[in-house]
């Protein structure tokens, strides 16, 4: 598990691309970068019932002039499908922040069909897609993700591997460490 | 205008939406999927207006996203029942943001009526109003009858949000009134309405 502090990086892409509101369905991955952003009186952090209400408060947020995003893990990917209509249809911005499961030691077998699936899902929805292996890269991939979506008025997503978030821990009897 | 209550007792949709917007100030609408976003484009085809042709369930996000923006203009949603059983959750998130600039209107009856009139689920035990009170809103309201119009005016543009109210309307051929189905010329004519760069 990386030690590297990305989620500073990623609130500091937040605060320097003015995203203002950040809808979530929390995942462990994103405990400090929600952390970071509930401490900043800059951004309001908004803790969502279903993911797809998180394209709902982007679209209404961009249509009343403030930048929004949606942090979510991937399985509530599977929830915003056809809420990417929005932004496909309106022409406009939507930035998607997934931490994601399935992957790199995924110990939870039901994790791993949606894991496969969300680049693939995001794709043929029309989002651009950057996949993130690297704890350094991810703030990078924030602010090159925002400047596409706020400037192109286009829908883009970050997908963080697990290799950089850690596999979930489910230690039976017998295993050590 | 037809009458503000159909045969049945119940509200006329469209005379209902009407008289609200008869006096929207600068009031910013959505009009959720289908039917509500139909009686919008024949109330008041204003730029102020939201048009929704997809995305069911994300009315009151949208309205959400757009009170949290424009904290000093109020915020109404329309919308319909199915349309906001659909995104019921999201009025606990819209609880605990607590725009109090936002004020969401269901139009009730009680059927899937744009896909065959189908019965929907208020019309049984589930009562929309109780279910918005708690997810925590600050004031619910049904509609019984054309006396509630000033109470209901009131809720909508003057009350500290964020609050909803249901109106039982009836079951109407309306004549079709289509918005745009441009969805970026909307939104982009939207944000030129308050002054952003499209």
């Amino acid at each position: 598990m990386s030690v590297y502090d990305w989620p500073r990086d990623v609130h500091a892409a937040f605060r320097s691309k003015a995203v203002r509101q950040i809808g979530t369905v929390p995942d462990a991955g994103l405990t400090r970068l929600l952390d970071l952003c509930h401490a900043d009186d800059a951004m309001s952090v908004m803790t969502l019932t279903r993911e797809d209400e998180g394209i709902g408060l982007v679209t209404g947020a961009w249509l009343g002039g403030e930048r929004a995003a949606l942090a979510m893990q991937s399985s509530g990917v599977g929830n915003v499908i056809n809420a990417l209509s929005l932004p496909a249809v309106l022409k406009i911005p939507c930035l998607m922040l997934v931490t994601m499961r399935g992957q790199w030691g995924e110990a939870n077998g039901w994790q791993v069909p949606m894991g496969r699936a969300t680049p693939e899902v995001l794709e043929a929805m029309g989002v651009t897609v950057y996949s993130v292996d690297h704890a350094e890269d991810v703030g990078e991939a924030v602010s090159a993700a925002a400047d596409m979506a706020f400037h192109g008025g286009i829908a883009t997503a970050v997908l963080i591997g697990q290799r950089v978030i850690g596999a979930k821990a489910f230690k039976t009897k017998g295993e050590g460490r | 205008m037809s009458d503000l209550m159909a045969k049945d007792g119940r509200f006329d949709r469209r005379a209902l939406v009407a008289q609200l917007l008869q006096d929207r100030g600068d009031a910013l609408v959505v009009g959720g999927l289908g039917a509500s976003t139909w009686d919008l484009a024949a109330a008041d085809l204003d730029e102020r207006n939201v048009y929704l042709w997809g995305g069911m369930g994300l009315a009151c996000s949208i309205g959400l996203g757009l009170a949290l923006a424009q904290p000093k203009r109020r915020v109404l949603v329309f919308t319909g029942d199915g349309e906001m059983m659909m995104g019921i959750g999201s009025l606990a998130a819209i609880a605990a943001a607590a725009p109090d600039n936002l004020a969401i209107l269901v139009l009730d009856n009680q059927a899937f009526g744009e896909t065959g009139r189908q019965t929907g689920l208020s019309a049984g035990p589930t009562d929309i109003a109780r279910m918005a009170e708690g997810a925590g809103l600050v004031e619910t309201m049904t509609l019984g009858t054309a006396g509630d119009l000033p109470a209901l005016k009131e809720l909508l543009y003057e009350r500290s949000g964020p609050v909803l109210a249901v109106a039982k309307i009836a079951l109407t051929d309306d004549p079709l009134v289509l918005p745009t189905n441009n969805g970026a010329a909307m939104a982009a004519r939207f944000r030129a309405a308050l002054g952003l760069e499209s």
